[in-house]
This record gives structure tokens, sequence and C-alpha cells, in this order.
């Protein structure tokens, strides 16, 4: 059973097993706009924790989105870069943006679960 | 942070923009709409393809008047204000000694003694108070701060106006005429920001909220946000103050060399016209140019523009274009590689971007006859 934690920069993380699967919360899709160009990591690059690895652009402005945690991408989502709006309409889903094998298995328990990360997007 | 949100203005419609859930954003002082849930590109879309209504109350609004009005804001700008005739209005610039642009406005002449003016928002201060300070004791000039501004924009624009104010049917591009719109007594210019045609409206603060949700019960008309107007005005090849132009360019290099009036260009009497005629004559060392980037990364304000790798000029105003579906931008460069068609690059997250020199607008304009 696929268990979800976020980041306070807005980033979920979807444990499959030993796959983490990463994107933006719908949050901060709502925040960003309509995005209009996305670049992702090579894969098999080498991440830290925090690291920026892929940005975003809405029409307003750009933004990094950074690695969750350390480890090393494993695959991306080639769909975004192609359709840019399907992290506007399925950021939580179809609109994933890579995949990470993680460095540090107990990096994951340290990430915001769901009612942390609803508090802390209460509050913005 | 409290504090600097307390200290924002805000518009007549801000209740109604937070009724309709915008997205509000500090913008030269005022709490102004950046998009409205339908997001910037519906917006945008609405206004290329219908109507689009957009708050616009921050601008600055004041009346000059007096039989020497005209002559007296004439000293101020290189536009022919002493030839406008009642009705119409110009766009023009306040100049300083340098040649250096301290805003761009517009100016409308109601009667021989009765212009309106329209300035930027950040501006409005600095200008006001400097026309003032030039002005002879027979000219007045009286702020509009209960006056607020709507811009009512797109294809579909005047013909859903129609039935609210019939009048407005014979207005052309760049009239003006005070007239009644569902009854309400308002200030209508046919012009705006978006490369559409359209209208702006003046009106009474107190009666905005009224005709502004007449107006968005019309037929495929949207609220439009600060958002959707920059990306508009991009594509039309619209300068925005404080970006694309400032006290450091001048309105040669700035490609607004035609607000300078034909007379004045014979005398060169007004701030700056020593300075201005010498560009003019030589040529500017750097100009203001469009660039289409391939790709789909867009480049913002800021961004080194690049020739054979050699920084020749920056970006001032970038975005990705929905119309064009590519990123464009504005900037200054070089003189040398301004023409339409040279190959440049701009550099974005420390990649050369290729980009191509493009004439501006970069999609044309519609405005009415």
């Amino acid at each position: 059973m696929a268990e979800i934690r976020y980041t306070k920069d807005h980033e979920w993380v979807r444990r499959d097993g030993d796959t983490l699967t990463i994107g933006i919360t719908d949050h901060a899709q709502t925040a960003l706009g309509d995005l209009v160009f996305i670049e992702l990591p090579e894969p098999g690059r080498e991440v830290a924790a925090g690291e920026a690895c892929a940005v975003v652009e809405s029409v307003k402005a750009a933004s990094d989105v950074y690695a969750p945690l350390a480890g090393t991408i494993a695959a991306v989502n080639g769909a975004i870069v192609e359709d840019p709006a399907l992290v506007n309409r399925a950021p939580e889903g179809e609109g994933w943006f890579f995949r990470l094998t993680q460095a540090n298995p107990d990096d994951f328990a340290a990430l915001l679960d769901e009612p942390a990360y609803r508090a802390l997007v209460a509050t913005l | 942070m409290t504090e600097s949100s307390d200290a924002l203005h805000v518009s007549p419609l801000d209740a109604l923009h937070r009724a309709l859930g915008a997205r509000m954003v500090g913008f030269a002082g005022y709490a102004m709409p950046v998009s409205y849930p339908a997001g910037i590109l519906a917006e945008h879309r609405a206004c290329r393809e219908e109507a689009a209504l957009f708050d616009v109350s921050h601008m600055g609004q004041a009346e000059l008047r007096g039989a020497e009005a005209a002559p007296a804001l004439a000293r101020l700008v290189p536009g022919d204000v002493i030839g406008l005739a009642p009705g119409r209005q110009r766009y023009t610039l306040l100049t300083n000694a340098a040649g250096g642009i301290l805003d761009d406005l517009m100016v409308a002449r109601l009667a021989e003694d009765r212009l309106f003016l329209i300035v930027n928002a950040a501006r409005k201060v600095a200008d006001f108070a400097h026309i003032t300070a030039h002005m002879p004791p027979s000219v007045t000039l009286t702020e509009q701060p209960g006056r607020a501004l709507l811009a009512f924009q797109g294809p579909k624009a005047l013909a859903r106006l129609a039935p609210l104010a019939p009048a407005l049917a014979t207005l052309r591009f760049m009239a003006v005429a005070e007239c009644a719109i569902a009854g309400i007594p308002c200030l209508v210019s046919r012009s705006g920001y978006t490369g559409e045609d359209g209208v702006e409206i003046s009106l009474p603060a107190t009666a905005t909220e009224g005709l502004a949700r007449t107006l968005l019960a019309l037929p495929g008309v949207l609220p439009a946000g600060l958002g959707a107007r920059d990306l508009l005005r991009l594509e039309a090849g619209l300068c925005l103050y404080g970006q694309d132009i400032d006290e450091t360019t001048t309105p040669v290099a700035a490609g607004l060399a035609w607000t300078i009036a034909k007379r004045r260009r014979e005398i060169w009497d007004f701030p700056g016209g020593a300075v201005i005629r010498a560009e003019w004559q030589a040529g500017p060392t750097r100009r203001r140019v469009g660039l289409r980037l391939e790709g789909r990364a867009p480049a913002r304000a800021g961004a080194a523009i690049l020739a054979d790798g050699r920084e020749i000029g920056r970006v001032t105003s970038g975005s990705f274009s929905p119309t064009l579906n590519a990123p464009i931008a504005m900037g200054y460069v070089a003189a040398a590689f301004a023409k339409p068609g040279t190959a440049l690059a701009v550099s974005v997250r420390e990649r050369a971007l290729p980009a191509t020199v493009t004439a501006l607008p970069f999609i044309p304009h519609h405005y009415a006859s």
C-alpha cells in the first residue's frame, strides 16, 4: 500500500515498495497558475535533499522544484514536458515529475505526513 | 507583512475581486487581482476571442483645466497636445532633461480648456507634482481619486456594450466621449493595453461595482487580472513603465519616436529635446526589440541577450505567448543587432537559448478604425 508524504516546498512523495514518485501538490499548482514549461532532471543524476532539480514556468514566473530527499533520479515523466498543463489538471496523479531511488531509506519517514502538510497550508 | 498589506490602497472593486475568488497581489501600492479562478490563460483567451473586464483603478487620473492647459502640458511632452482636437486622446511621454522617460500617459482633450490625463499608478504622485510645478497659475491640475477605471477589451467588447451604451458604436479608435453606460455617467475612450478593440471607462468609484457586475453578466465576458493584462500587452508589443521604459531609456531607443509629433521634431521644444534630437539624427546606440525564443522556456526580465556568446543587451519583459504557443520577450540590444531576423541567444539558467529578433507587435493589433 502506497504511503504519501509532503515537503514544506509543496512537493508530494509517494512510496510504492522501493520506488518514490515525486510531484507538486495541488496547492502548489494553484499558486503557480497555468504552467507553460517544465524542465526535468536527467535520469541517473544523483541529487541531494533540497537540491533544485526541476524547473516549472507559469505564465507569471519560474520556480524550482526540489529533491525532497537524497537519491538517484530513476525516471522522469516526459508527458508533463509535452503538456505542462497536465500538472495543473492532475498534480497528484498523472502530473508526477520524477521517480527517485533513495539513498537513505529512513529519510522518507522524516517528511511531513498529510495532517502536518495540511496544517502548513492552512497557515499560508 | 501585515503592516505592508494594511498599507496597500484598495480598489473600489476590492470586495468584488475577493468575492470572485481573485488572487490579490500588491502592485504599485494597491491590492489588485493578478488572476481569477479561471486562470491567466483563460482570461487571456477571453480577451483575444470574446471580451474581458480589467480593473485598472490603481492608475492615476487627473483633469487639467484652463485656457492654457494644452500649451502648458505640451511643454512637458513630445506629443502634439495643442493640435489634439476635443474628443480625441493621444499616447505621449513625460520626458526629463536627459531625454529619459518619466512616464507614459494618455492625454484626452475633453474641451478646449479641459484635458484628462491617465498615468501609471507607480508614477502618479511624481507625475502630478511634476506637472503641477510646471503649470501657469491659470491652469489647475485636479486629481480624481474618486474615480475608478475599468478596461473592457476584446473583439466582442463593443458589441456586448452596444445595448447599454448605443452612442459608443460610433466612437473611433483613440476617441473619447462623456457617455452613459447602463445609465451611469462615464468618460469612455476607445483604447486599451491589450492590442484588441475595446474601451477604457473612467467613472465614479461608487458606481463601479454596479457597472462591473453588469459587464461581467454579459455573455462570454470574464474578469481578467494583471497577469493576463501583462501577457496581452507583451504580445501587443506595448511597453510597461518601470520595465521596458524608464528614466534611462529615451523615446528613440524605446521605439517610441513615433510619439514625437512632426511639428515638435522641427524645434525639439520639450524636455530632453536636444539629447533626443541628437539621438534621432545619429541613431540610438541600443534599441528595444522583440525576441522569439526557440523551445518552450520563457526568458524573464533581466536575462542577458547574447550575440556569439557576448552580452549585447538585457530582456526587459518576457513570458510565454499562448497565442503563438512560444516564449516571447522584449529587451534592449546594441543597435547593430536590432534588425528583425537577427539570430541571437538569451541566457536562461546559464544556457544560451536561440532567439530571433522579431518585429513588434508579436501579434497584429485589432484596433477599431
